[in-house]
Protein backbone atom coordinates (compact mmCIF):
# COMPACT_ATOMS: atom_id res chain seq x y z
CA UNK A 1 0.00 0.00 0.00
CA UNK A 2 0.94 3.70 -0.59
CA UNK A 3 0.30 6.73 1.64
CA UNK A 4 0.08 10.36 -0.72
CA UNK A 5 -0.57 13.10 1.73
CA UNK A 6 -0.43 16.07 -0.97
CA UNK A 7 -0.28 19.28 0.43
CA UNK A 8 -2.03 21.52 -1.74
CA UNK A 9 -5.23 20.82 -4.29
CA UNK A 10 -3.25 20.67 -7.22
CA UNK A 11 -1.13 17.83 -6.29
CA UNK A 12 -4.68 16.18 -4.77
CA UNK A 13 -6.09 16.17 -8.59
CA UNK A 14 -2.12 14.78 -9.62
CA UNK A 15 -2.14 12.15 -7.44
CA UNK A 16 -6.21 11.04 -8.13
CA UNK A 17 -5.13 11.15 -12.17
CA UNK A 18 -1.65 9.15 -11.47
CA UNK A 19 -3.37 6.97 -9.28
CA UNK A 20 -6.88 6.27 -9.68
CA UNK A 21 -6.85 3.35 -7.48
CA UNK A 22 -6.28 5.28 -4.75
CA UNK A 23 -9.13 5.47 -2.21
CA UNK A 24 -9.26 9.36 -0.69
CA UNK A 25 -9.40 9.60 2.83
CA UNK A 26 -10.34 12.32 5.17
CA UNK A 27 -11.57 11.67 8.66
CA UNK A 28 -11.68 8.24 8.25
CA UNK A 29 -14.57 7.35 10.06
CA UNK A 30 -16.14 5.16 6.68
CA UNK A 31 -12.66 3.73 5.49
CA UNK A 32 -10.62 3.41 8.61
CA UNK A 33 -13.16 0.88 9.52
CA UNK A 34 -13.16 -1.52 6.66
CA UNK A 35 -9.41 -1.29 6.83
CA UNK A 36 -8.98 -2.12 10.62
CA UNK A 37 -11.46 -5.43 10.14
CA UNK A 38 -9.44 -6.33 7.00
CA UNK A 39 -12.49 -5.60 4.33
CA UNK A 40 -10.04 -4.01 2.62
CA UNK A 41 -6.63 -3.05 1.23
CA UNK A 42 -7.00 -0.24 -1.39
CA UNK A 43 -3.30 0.09 -3.35
CA UNK A 44 -2.95 3.63 -1.68
CA UNK A 45 -4.64 5.49 0.64
CA UNK A 46 -4.70 9.34 -0.31
CA UNK A 47 -5.16 11.33 2.45
CA UNK A 48 -6.83 15.00 1.97
CA UNK A 49 -6.50 16.31 5.39
CA UNK A 50 -3.56 18.34 4.33
CA UNK A 51 -5.08 20.17 1.33
CA UNK A 52 -5.90 23.59 2.41
CA UNK A 53 -8.27 24.65 -0.40
CA UNK A 54 -11.15 21.81 1.02
CA UNK A 55 -10.58 23.18 4.61
CA UNK A 56 -12.49 26.52 4.22
CA UNK A 57 -16.28 27.47 3.46
CA UNK A 58 -17.22 30.70 1.53
CA UNK A 59 -20.51 32.38 1.35
CA UNK A 60 -20.97 34.04 -2.25
CA UNK A 61 -24.16 34.93 -3.93
CA UNK A 62 -26.84 33.69 -1.51
CA UNK A 63 -24.69 29.99 -1.68
CA UNK A 64 -22.37 28.85 0.86
CA UNK A 65 -19.48 26.73 -0.52
CA UNK A 66 -18.54 24.18 1.90
CA UNK A 67 -15.02 22.65 1.22
CA UNK A 68 -14.86 18.59 0.94
CA UNK A 69 -12.74 18.84 4.30
CA UNK A 70 -15.13 20.94 6.60
CA UNK A 71 -16.28 18.80 9.32
CA UNK A 72 -19.18 17.86 10.59
CA UNK A 73 -17.93 20.00 14.37
CA UNK A 74 -17.47 23.09 12.30
CA UNK A 75 -20.53 22.88 10.03
CA UNK A 76 -22.71 22.85 13.52
CA UNK A 77 -20.66 26.11 15.16
CA UNK A 78 -20.14 27.85 11.95
CA UNK A 79 -22.83 27.31 9.69
CA UNK A 80 -25.98 26.59 11.89
CA UNK A 81 -27.21 29.99 10.47
CA UNK A 82 -26.62 29.62 6.91
CA UNK A 83 -27.35 26.57 6.45
CA UNK A 84 -29.41 24.95 9.15
CA UNK A 85 -30.86 22.05 7.91
CA UNK A 86 -27.53 20.86 7.01
CA UNK A 87 -26.31 21.65 10.63
CA UNK A 88 -29.14 19.55 12.01
CA UNK A 89 -28.29 16.54 10.33
CA UNK A 90 -24.52 17.25 11.05
CA UNK A 91 -25.37 17.55 15.07
CA UNK A 92 -26.69 13.71 14.93
CA UNK A 93 -24.12 12.08 13.04
CA UNK A 94 -21.89 9.69 15.48
CA UNK A 95 -20.41 11.25 18.52
CA UNK A 96 -18.07 14.27 19.12
CA UNK A 97 -15.52 12.49 17.83
CA UNK A 98 -16.91 11.59 14.60
CA UNK A 99 -17.94 15.00 14.28
CA UNK A 100 -14.49 16.17 14.51
CA UNK A 101 -13.13 14.20 11.89
CA UNK A 102 -16.07 13.35 9.37
CA UNK A 103 -16.41 15.80 6.61
CA UNK A 104 -19.23 16.23 3.85
CA UNK A 105 -17.01 15.50 1.28
CA UNK A 106 -16.31 12.23 2.92
CA UNK A 107 -20.66 11.63 2.78
CA UNK A 108 -20.83 12.23 -0.66
CA UNK A 109 -17.52 10.47 -1.37
CA UNK A 110 -19.32 6.84 0.44
CA UNK A 111 -22.18 7.66 -0.94
CA UNK A 112 -24.23 5.72 1.73
CA UNK A 113 -27.76 5.59 1.49
CA UNK A 114 -27.93 6.11 5.05
CA UNK A 115 -25.67 9.29 5.15
CA UNK A 116 -27.32 11.85 7.19
CA UNK A 117 -25.58 15.07 5.18
CA UNK A 118 -27.52 13.66 1.80
CA UNK A 119 -31.22 14.36 2.80
CA UNK A 120 -30.67 17.80 3.84
CA UNK A 121 -28.85 18.40 0.88
CA UNK A 122 -31.32 17.17 -1.33
CA UNK A 123 -33.98 19.60 0.25
CA UNK A 124 -32.16 22.39 0.13
CA UNK A 125 -30.75 21.97 -3.86
CA UNK A 126 -27.19 21.63 -2.99
CA UNK A 127 -24.75 20.94 -5.92
CA UNK A 128 -21.60 19.02 -6.02
CA UNK A 129 -18.50 20.79 -7.16
CA UNK A 130 -16.20 17.57 -8.26
CA UNK A 131 -12.63 17.96 -10.40
CA UNK A 132 -9.52 16.32 -11.97
CA UNK A 133 -6.70 17.54 -13.57
CA UNK A 134 -9.17 17.79 -16.80
CA UNK A 135 -11.03 20.63 -14.97
CA UNK A 136 -13.95 21.07 -12.64
CA UNK A 137 -17.50 19.95 -12.99
CA UNK A 138 -20.63 20.89 -11.20
CA UNK A 139 -23.22 17.94 -10.43
CA UNK A 140 -26.47 18.51 -8.94
CA UNK A 141 -26.97 16.47 -5.61
CA UNK A 142 -29.87 14.95 -6.92
CA UNK A 143 -27.36 13.20 -9.49
CA UNK A 144 -24.61 12.58 -7.82
CA UNK A 145 -26.13 9.24 -6.50
CA UNK A 146 -26.34 6.86 -8.82
CA UNK A 147 -26.48 3.29 -6.51
CA UNK A 148 -25.73 2.00 -3.44
CA UNK A 149 -22.78 3.52 -2.64
CA UNK A 150 -22.30 4.61 -5.95
CA UNK A 151 -21.82 8.16 -6.96
CA UNK A 152 -21.01 9.78 -10.38
CA UNK A 153 -17.43 10.70 -9.56
CA UNK A 154 -15.10 9.55 -12.44
CA UNK A 155 -12.12 7.01 -10.95
CA UNK A 156 -9.46 10.26 -11.65
CA UNK A 157 -12.40 13.27 -10.06
CA UNK A 158 -12.29 13.94 -6.30
CA UNK A 159 -14.87 15.96 -4.57
CA UNK A 160 -13.79 19.29 -3.78
CA UNK A 161 -17.10 21.11 -2.31
CA UNK A 162 -20.69 21.42 -1.97
CA UNK A 163 -22.65 24.25 -2.85
CA UNK A 164 -25.68 25.04 -0.52
CA UNK A 165 -28.31 28.03 -0.98
CA UNK A 166 -28.13 29.99 1.93
CA UNK A 167 -31.74 29.03 3.60
CA UNK A 168 -34.58 31.57 3.01
CA UNK A 169 -36.63 29.83 5.76
CA UNK A 170 -36.85 27.20 8.49
CA UNK A 171 -34.95 23.57 7.42
CA UNK A 172 -35.56 20.39 9.39
CA UNK A 173 -34.07 17.27 9.91
CA UNK A 174 -35.21 14.06 11.83
CA UNK A 175 -33.96 10.50 11.94
CA UNK A 176 -35.09 7.38 13.24
CA UNK A 177 -32.35 5.33 15.28
CA UNK A 178 -32.17 3.24 18.52
CA UNK A 179 -30.35 6.21 20.27
CA UNK A 180 -28.98 9.95 19.94
CA UNK A 181 -25.49 8.97 19.41
CA UNK A 182 -23.24 6.45 17.11
CA UNK A 183 -26.73 5.46 14.98
CA UNK A 184 -26.99 4.64 11.42
CA UNK A 185 -30.47 5.80 10.44
CA UNK A 186 -33.01 4.27 10.11
CA UNK A 187 -34.48 5.91 8.36
CA UNK A 188 -34.35 10.05 8.24
CA UNK A 189 -35.75 12.85 6.23
CA UNK A 190 -34.70 16.34 5.75
CA UNK A 191 -37.02 19.13 4.84
CA UNK A 192 -36.64 22.86 3.63
CA UNK A 193 -38.92 25.87 3.20
CA UNK A 194 -38.39 28.50 -0.02
CA UNK A 195 -40.38 31.02 1.03
CA UNK A 196 -38.61 33.24 -1.59
CA UNK A 197 -39.45 30.68 -4.10
CA UNK A 198 -42.20 29.67 -2.68
CA UNK A 199 -41.06 25.99 -2.33
CA UNK A 200 -40.57 22.77 -0.68
CA UNK A 201 -37.57 20.81 -0.77
CA UNK A 202 -38.43 17.00 0.69
CA UNK A 203 -35.90 13.91 0.37
CA UNK A 204 -34.99 10.84 2.56
CA UNK A 205 -32.52 8.85 3.52
CA UNK A 206 -31.96 4.86 4.19
CA UNK A 207 -35.32 4.27 2.36
CA UNK A 208 -33.94 3.17 -1.01
CA UNK A 209 -30.80 2.39 -2.73
CA UNK A 210 -29.50 5.96 -2.78
CA UNK A 211 -31.04 8.91 -1.10
CA UNK A 212 -34.00 10.89 -3.02
CA UNK A 213 -36.18 13.57 -3.43
CA UNK A 214 -39.58 12.95 -2.53
CA UNK A 215 -41.12 15.39 -6.34
CA UNK A 216 -44.53 14.78 -5.70
CA UNK A 217 -44.56 15.54 -2.23
CA UNK A 218 -42.68 18.54 -2.63
CA UNK A 219 -45.39 19.22 -5.09
CA UNK A 220 -48.12 18.99 -3.41
CA UNK A 221 -47.02 20.81 -0.35
CA UNK A 222 -45.69 23.50 -2.32
CA UNK A 223 -49.31 23.61 -4.63
CA UNK A 224 -51.21 23.39 -1.02
CA UNK A 225 -49.49 26.29 0.45
CA UNK A 226 -49.89 28.62 -2.49
CA UNK A 227 -53.31 27.15 -3.55
CA UNK A 228 -54.57 28.35 0.02
CA UNK A 229 -52.42 31.53 0.10
CA UNK A 230 -50.56 30.36 3.05
CA UNK A 231 -47.37 32.28 2.67
CA UNK A 232 -49.05 35.26 2.40
CA UNK A 233 -52.03 34.98 5.35
CA UNK A 234 -49.61 32.51 7.46
CA UNK A 235 -52.10 30.70 8.46
CA UNK A 236 -52.22 27.03 10.11
CA UNK A 237 -51.14 24.07 7.87
CA UNK A 238 -54.35 21.46 7.47
CA UNK A 239 -53.78 18.34 8.96
CA UNK A 240 -54.93 16.08 6.15
CA UNK A 241 -52.29 18.18 4.01
CA UNK A 242 -49.67 17.58 6.83
CA UNK A 243 -51.38 13.68 6.63
CA UNK A 244 -51.46 13.28 2.89
CA UNK A 245 -47.47 15.07 2.26
CA UNK A 246 -46.42 12.26 4.88
CA UNK A 247 -47.94 9.92 2.74
CA UNK A 248 -46.43 11.11 -0.91
CA UNK A 249 -43.02 11.29 1.10
CA UNK A 250 -43.49 7.49 2.53
CA UNK A 251 -44.29 6.85 -1.47
CA UNK A 252 -41.20 7.97 -2.54
CA UNK A 253 -39.41 5.40 -0.62
CA UNK A 254 -38.09 2.08 -1.53
CA UNK A 255 -37.15 0.30 1.04
CA UNK A 256 -35.32 -3.20 2.11
CA UNK A 257 -36.07 -5.55 5.45
CA UNK A 258 -32.75 -5.05 6.89
CA UNK A 259 -31.32 -5.50 10.79
CA UNK A 260 -32.15 -2.16 11.18
CA UNK A 261 -35.79 -1.92 10.54
CA UNK A 262 -38.01 -3.30 7.86
CA UNK A 263 -39.62 -1.71 4.89
CA UNK A 264 -43.01 -1.22 6.28
CA UNK A 265 -41.31 -0.04 9.53
CA UNK A 266 -39.44 2.63 7.31
CA UNK A 267 -42.40 3.58 4.95
CA UNK A 268 -44.52 4.43 8.44
CA UNK A 269 -41.42 6.24 9.89
CA UNK A 270 -40.71 8.44 7.31
CA UNK A 271 -44.48 9.35 6.96
CA UNK A 272 -44.55 10.19 10.39
CA UNK A 273 -40.99 12.45 10.37
CA UNK A 274 -42.19 14.25 7.22
CA UNK A 275 -45.55 15.24 8.81
CA UNK A 276 -43.57 16.05 12.12
CA UNK A 277 -40.72 18.59 9.72
CA UNK A 278 -43.14 20.22 7.76
CA UNK A 279 -45.57 20.69 11.08
CA UNK A 280 -42.24 22.37 12.71
CA UNK A 281 -41.33 23.93 10.00
CA UNK A 282 -44.55 25.40 8.79
CA UNK A 283 -44.81 26.95 12.60
CA UNK A 284 -41.59 28.53 12.44
CA UNK A 285 -42.16 29.85 9.52
CA UNK A 286 -45.28 32.03 10.79
CA UNK A 287 -43.50 32.71 14.12
CA UNK A 288 -41.08 34.74 11.55
CA UNK A 289 -43.91 36.45 9.94
CA UNK B 1 6.99 4.40 6.23
CA UNK B 2 8.13 6.31 8.45
CA UNK B 3 6.06 8.69 11.21
CA UNK B 4 7.29 11.88 12.64
CA UNK B 5 4.65 13.40 15.45
CA UNK B 6 4.28 15.23 18.30
CA UNK B 7 3.13 12.77 21.07
CA UNK B 8 2.57 14.14 24.54
CA UNK B 9 5.14 17.11 23.91
CA UNK B 10 7.70 14.80 23.00
CA UNK B 11 9.04 14.62 19.51
CA UNK B 12 8.36 11.21 18.34
CA UNK B 13 9.68 8.75 14.88
CA UNK B 14 8.03 5.36 14.25
CA UNK B 15 10.12 3.21 11.34
CA UNK B 16 8.03 0.34 9.25
CA UNK B 17 4.73 2.16 9.42
CA UNK B 18 2.18 -0.14 7.69
CA UNK B 19 0.05 2.95 5.63
CA UNK B 20 -2.94 1.24 6.75
CA UNK B 21 -2.61 1.20 10.41
CA UNK B 22 -4.44 3.03 12.82
CA UNK B 23 -2.66 5.70 14.89
CA UNK B 24 -4.11 3.73 17.57
CA UNK B 25 -1.88 0.48 16.89
CA UNK B 26 0.97 3.23 16.82
CA UNK B 27 0.88 4.52 19.90
CA UNK B 28 0.38 1.26 21.55
CA UNK B 29 2.70 -1.12 19.73
CA UNK B 30 5.31 1.43 18.15
CA UNK B 31 5.47 4.02 20.90
CA UNK B 32 5.26 1.78 23.95
CA UNK B 33 1.67 4.16 25.03
CA UNK B 34 -0.71 1.79 26.01
CA UNK B 35 -3.39 4.08 27.41
CA UNK B 36 -5.68 4.36 24.72
CA UNK B 37 -7.66 1.42 24.61
CA UNK B 38 -8.42 -0.81 21.66
CA UNK B 39 -11.60 -1.76 21.55
CA UNK B 40 -14.60 -1.71 19.02
CA UNK B 41 -12.04 -0.69 16.27
CA UNK B 42 -14.43 1.13 14.60
CA UNK B 43 -15.24 4.46 16.32
CA UNK B 44 -18.40 3.04 18.35
CA UNK B 45 -16.86 2.82 21.95
CA UNK B 46 -14.38 5.95 22.10
CA UNK B 47 -12.19 4.31 24.46
CA UNK B 48 -9.46 5.30 21.94
CA UNK B 49 -10.06 8.82 21.95
CA UNK B 50 -7.22 11.16 22.23
CA UNK B 51 -6.15 14.64 20.99
CA UNK B 52 -4.76 15.35 18.04
CA UNK B 53 -4.22 19.09 17.25
CA UNK B 54 -5.93 19.99 19.75
CA UNK B 55 -9.34 17.72 19.03
CA UNK B 56 -10.71 14.47 20.83
CA UNK B 57 -11.04 11.88 17.95
CA UNK B 58 -10.84 8.19 17.86
CA UNK B 59 -7.29 6.61 17.33
CA UNK B 60 -8.63 3.81 15.86
CA UNK B 61 -10.08 5.85 12.56
CA UNK B 62 -7.05 8.42 12.25
CA UNK B 63 -4.91 6.52 9.50
CA UNK B 64 -1.01 6.92 10.80
CA UNK B 65 0.08 8.79 7.94
CA UNK B 66 -2.29 11.01 8.84
CA UNK B 67 -0.73 12.12 11.80
CA UNK B 68 2.27 13.26 10.73
CA UNK B 69 3.54 16.47 11.92
CA UNK B 70 0.93 16.57 13.96
CA UNK B 71 0.25 17.06 17.47
CA UNK B 72 -1.40 14.10 19.56
CA UNK B 73 -1.88 14.31 23.41
CA UNK B 74 -3.32 10.79 25.01
CA UNK B 75 -4.08 9.71 28.56
CA UNK B 76 -0.67 9.26 29.49
CA UNK B 77 -0.09 13.06 28.63
CA UNK B 78 -2.60 14.42 30.99
CA UNK B 79 -0.23 14.39 33.87
CA UNK B 80 2.71 12.57 34.94
CA UNK B 81 0.48 9.81 36.37
CA UNK B 82 2.49 9.81 39.73
CA UNK B 83 -0.32 9.81 42.65
CA UNK B 84 0.01 13.72 43.64
CA UNK B 85 -0.01 14.62 39.89
CA UNK B 86 -2.65 13.57 38.08
CA UNK B 87 -5.16 15.49 36.27
CA UNK B 88 -8.28 16.77 38.16
CA UNK B 89 -10.09 14.92 35.57
CA UNK B 90 -8.51 11.46 36.60
CA UNK B 91 -8.73 12.35 40.84
CA UNK B 92 -12.35 13.32 40.25
CA UNK B 93 -13.04 9.62 38.18
CA UNK B 94 -10.77 8.05 41.59
CA UNK B 95 -12.42 9.73 43.98
CA UNK B 96 -16.06 9.32 42.43
CA UNK B 97 -15.51 5.63 42.37
CA UNK B 98 -16.28 5.89 38.47
CA UNK B 99 -13.69 3.24 37.70
CA UNK B 100 -14.65 -0.45 37.85
CA UNK B 101 -13.36 -2.34 35.27
CA UNK B 102 -11.34 0.49 33.55
CA UNK B 103 -11.47 -0.36 30.24
CA UNK B 104 -13.46 2.61 29.27
CA UNK B 105 -11.70 5.02 31.64
CA UNK B 106 -8.87 6.65 29.45
CA UNK B 107 -11.40 7.42 26.84
CA UNK B 108 -13.95 9.05 28.89
CA UNK B 109 -10.71 11.11 31.08
CA UNK B 110 -10.01 12.84 27.97
CA UNK B 111 -13.37 13.49 26.66
CA UNK B 112 -14.04 14.68 29.93
CA UNK B 113 -10.92 16.79 30.15
CA UNK B 114 -11.69 18.51 26.66
CA UNK B 115 -15.75 18.95 27.76
CA UNK B 116 -14.33 20.60 31.37
CA UNK B 117 -11.45 22.97 29.12
CA UNK B 118 -14.58 24.34 26.49
CA UNK B 119 -16.94 24.48 29.03
CA UNK B 120 -16.06 25.52 32.78
CA UNK B 121 -19.61 24.36 34.30
CA UNK B 122 -21.28 22.01 32.07
CA UNK B 123 -24.69 20.97 32.45
CA UNK B 124 -25.92 17.55 32.53
CA UNK B 125 -27.17 17.47 29.05
CA UNK B 126 -24.47 18.89 28.13
CA UNK B 127 -21.93 16.15 29.97
CA UNK B 128 -24.22 13.68 28.31
CA UNK B 129 -23.63 14.69 24.98
CA UNK B 130 -19.80 15.24 25.37
CA UNK B 131 -19.63 11.62 26.40
CA UNK B 132 -21.83 9.80 23.76
CA UNK B 133 -19.28 8.64 22.01
CA UNK B 134 -17.56 6.57 24.96
CA UNK B 135 -19.46 3.29 26.14
CA UNK B 136 -18.91 1.85 29.13
CA UNK B 137 -20.23 -1.43 30.20
CA UNK B 138 -19.87 -1.71 34.11
CA UNK B 139 -21.00 1.55 35.66
CA UNK B 140 -23.92 2.68 34.52
CA UNK B 141 -22.95 5.90 34.06
CA UNK B 142 -24.14 7.69 37.49
CA UNK B 143 -21.10 7.43 38.97
CA UNK B 144 -19.27 8.68 35.74
CA UNK B 145 -21.45 11.57 35.32
CA UNK B 146 -20.36 12.13 39.38
CA UNK B 147 -16.76 12.38 38.71
CA UNK B 148 -17.43 14.59 36.11
CA UNK B 149 -19.78 17.17 38.17
CA UNK B 150 -17.28 16.87 41.04
CA UNK B 151 -14.11 17.75 38.26
CA UNK B 152 -16.05 20.64 37.17
CA UNK B 153 -16.74 21.88 40.88
CA UNK B 154 -13.33 21.74 41.87
CA UNK B 155 -11.78 23.15 38.59
CA UNK B 156 -14.21 26.10 38.83
CA UNK B 157 -13.06 25.95 42.63
CA UNK B 158 -9.40 26.27 41.50
CA UNK B 159 -8.94 27.02 38.18
CA UNK B 160 -5.41 26.36 38.31
CA UNK B 161 -5.57 23.10 38.97
CA UNK B 162 -6.84 22.63 35.98
CA UNK B 163 -3.95 23.94 33.81
CA UNK B 164 -0.91 21.41 34.28
CA UNK B 165 1.28 23.88 33.19
CA UNK B 166 -0.26 26.70 36.54
CA UNK B 167 -0.13 23.32 38.64
CA UNK B 168 2.89 21.76 37.94
CA UNK B 169 6.04 23.92 37.12
CA UNK B 170 7.45 20.98 35.24
CA UNK B 171 5.18 20.45 33.12
CA UNK B 172 6.30 23.18 31.07
CA UNK B 173 9.52 21.43 30.90
CA UNK B 174 8.55 18.43 29.73
CA UNK B 175 6.38 20.18 27.03
CA UNK B 176 9.27 22.19 25.98
CA UNK B 177 12.35 19.91 26.46
CA UNK B 178 12.79 16.64 24.83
Amino acid sequence: MEFFGPHSWTDALAVKAEHPDATPIAGGTDLMVELNFGRTRPAALLDLTCVPELAGWQRHDGVVRIGAGVSYARIITELGGLVPGLAKASRTVGSPQIRNRGTVGGNLGSASPAGDAHPPLLAAGAVVEVASVRGARRIPVAEFFTGVKRNALAPDELVAAVEVPVATGPQEFAKVGTRNAMVIAVCSVGLSLDPVARAVGAAIGSAAPTPRRADEAERFAAGELADRGLWDSGGELDAAVLARFGELVAAAAAPIDDVRGSAAYRRHALAVLSRRTLGWAWAAYRRSL
Amino acid sequence: MRLTCTVNGQRRQADGVWEGESLLFVLRDRMSLPGSKNACEQGECGSCTVYLDGLPVCACLVAAGQAQDREVVTVEGLATGDDDDLDPVQRAYLDAGAVQCGFCTPGLVVATHDLLHRSGRPTDPEIREALAGNLCRCTGYEKILDAVRLAAARMAADPAAGDPAAADPAAGDRTAGS
